[in-house]
């Protein structure tokens, strides 16, 4: 892994900590890609060191600001809470103590759309302002938002993934990792595809034409 | 590709010829794809952003999210004003800049980690100090951060920068070794220069303990900044006195490393041990 003279000197970021404010941000913000539909309510719960220093790091504040779209480095981080209620988005902060078999600085997001969709998606922030996703709606995953990525979530059936590196192929998508992750065998995937390039945004409507995906979520690496 | 793994590699691409910074640059260059221009205006950005934390705190004090700092950086001011400072211009606005900074950074304003948000007052606090000293350009100032990068590259990729890994020597310790090796640069000092003052400071912040009252970025790591300053310049002064140093810093970060290691498990960044026990600092316990 490459490390940048801009991993040394960064993230520029909202303080006091890249691991509880810059990454819990940056979380939420990958976060807020995978769901569908305008936001209208959030719930977040936090684990472990999280759950117990997270009104003194700003987490809470970091994380609406992350799920509303604001980078790790955007002053409206400050007043999160009261733009959050301009824009009529219901949030709350669940501190889980009890909860000690996750990683350290984990935190839920569980977030439901203005036409009731539902979204579940777990992240860890790793330290200096990097993270991971590992769980999306009930199932593992890993994803860390560092490549442009799409997001398939499928029916675990023969073909999809033949489906989904041909349509990637004809559109010139070269894949630098493409994991599969499911709940069962023949129950809801997900397929995790990341690439160098930008993904192209039309990619969704060839991706469903096959039956058996049933949504895609192109989650492009923030432009620096 | 222009890549180094080690202080002796980079001591090599060096030669007799090219600077710390120019190696650093390249290599950026050489493995991101993106032209000189672009990375140079993001060093730039950088540059802003710490200019600004070190200003902003100076005039308007903020509180902080966790009620332990705030008005430090004013203070100092308005004392070196007065005439009877003790460290004279250069430490004295060094250290000034960098208690505005994790000052900024305590109460959510934007700063840049440097390594890391907690030791985000060295670098800026270093190199500003010297930029207003000496007038040097801003194009230096960006050189200057290139270099400072090289140093905690070396640091991220053989020891660590975590304090919840290697403790407060690994974080402010290591921001001080990033900025003493790029002032000895900016003040006229061969590489080999460079990296003693780093390994001096490593050695001489060896075995700090990060230790957060109340888990939070604020007490004593606003305080570690400015000595971390004071250990940078006086690490650089040595070296730009044609001191050389025995244990080379490739060595000295293994052995930071290898200290931080056996730090215990109170002592790094887990506000258990140190001063957070302290019956003072207990009282910002939950």
């Amino acid at each position: 892994m490459f490390i940048s003279v801009f991993d040394v000197l960064g993230p520029n970021m909202i303080g006091p900590s890249s691991s509880h404010t810059a990454g819990a941000c940056a979380i939420a913000h990958l976060a807020q890609k995978i769901k569908s539909g305008r936001l209208k309510e959030v719930e977040f719960t936090l684990y472990g060191s999280f759950a117990r220093t997270y009104r003194g790091h700003g987490t809470d504040r970091a994380l609406l600001g992350g799920i509303m779209g604001f980078a790790a480095d955007d002053v409206r981080i400050r007043d999160s809470f009261e733009i959050a209620g301009e824009r009529g988005i219901a949030y709350r902060f669940i501190p889980d103590e009890k909860e000690t078999d996750v990683h350290p600085n984990t935190v839920d997001i569980r977030m439901v759309s203005e036409s009731g969709t539902e979204t579940a998606v777990r992240g860890e922030s790793l330290g200096g302002g990097k993270v991971r996703i590992v769980r999306i709606n009930g199932v593992s995953v890993d994803f860390s938002g560092e490549y442009n990525a799409v997001i398939v979530i499928q029916r675990d059936r023969p073909g999809v993934a033949a489906h989904i590196t041909r349509v990637l192929s004809d559109k010139g998508v070269n894949i630098a990792f493409m994991r599969l992750f499911r709940e069962s065998k023949g129950e809801t995937a997900y397929t995790i595809v990341e690439s160098d390039e930008r993904i192209p945004e039309d990619i969704a409507g060839r991706l469903l034409e096959n039956s058996n995906i049933r949504d895609v979520m192109p989650v492009q690496k923030e432009e620096r | 590709m222009t890549d180094f793994k080690s202080a002796k590699e980079l001591l090599v691409l060096c030669g007799k010829e090219r600077k710390i910074s120019e190696v650093m640059r390249q290599r950026e260059c050489d493995f991101s794809e993106a032209a000189p221009e672009e990375i140079d205006g993001r060093m730039r950005q950088v540059l802003r952003i710490m200019r600004e934390s070190a200003a902003a705190a100076i005039d308007a004090p903020v509180k902080s999210m966790g009620g332990m700092i705030g008005g430090e950086a004013k203070k100092l001011n308005r004392f070196q004003s007065g005439g009877r400072s003790l460290c004279g211009p250069v430490i004295g606005r060094g250290i000034t800049f960098a208690a505005a900074v994790l000052e900024v950074n305590a109460s959510m304003g934007v700063i840049v980690a440097a390594p890391t948000a907690g030791s985000a007052g060295i670098v800026p606090g270093v190199l500003l100090a010297l930029q207003q000293e000496y007038d040097f350009s801003d194009d230096r100032m960006v050189d200057a951060l290139f270099h400072a990068g090289a140093v905690g590259y070396l640091a991220m990729r053989n020891a660590t920068v975590a304090g919840a890994v290697g403790g407060c020597q690994a974080e402010v310790g290591v921001a001080a070794a990033m900025a003493a090796s790029s002032a000895v640069e900016l003040m006229g000092g061969a590489p080999a220069q460079s990296l003693d003052a780093a390994s001096t400071v490593l050695m001489n912040m060896l075995g700090l303990v990060c230790d957060p009252v109340g888990g939070l970025v604020e007490y004593p790591c606003q305080n570690r900044n400015v000595a971390g300053v004071a250990a940078a310049f006086t690490a650089a002064e040595l070296a730009l006195a044609g001191i050389s140093q025995l244990i080379p810093f490739d060595e000295m970060l293994d052995t930071m490393y290898q200290v931080g290691k056996r730090i215990p498990y109170e002592l790094r960044e887990t506000a258990l041990g140190g001063c957070a026990a302290s019956p003072s600092g207990c009282r910002f316990c939950r």
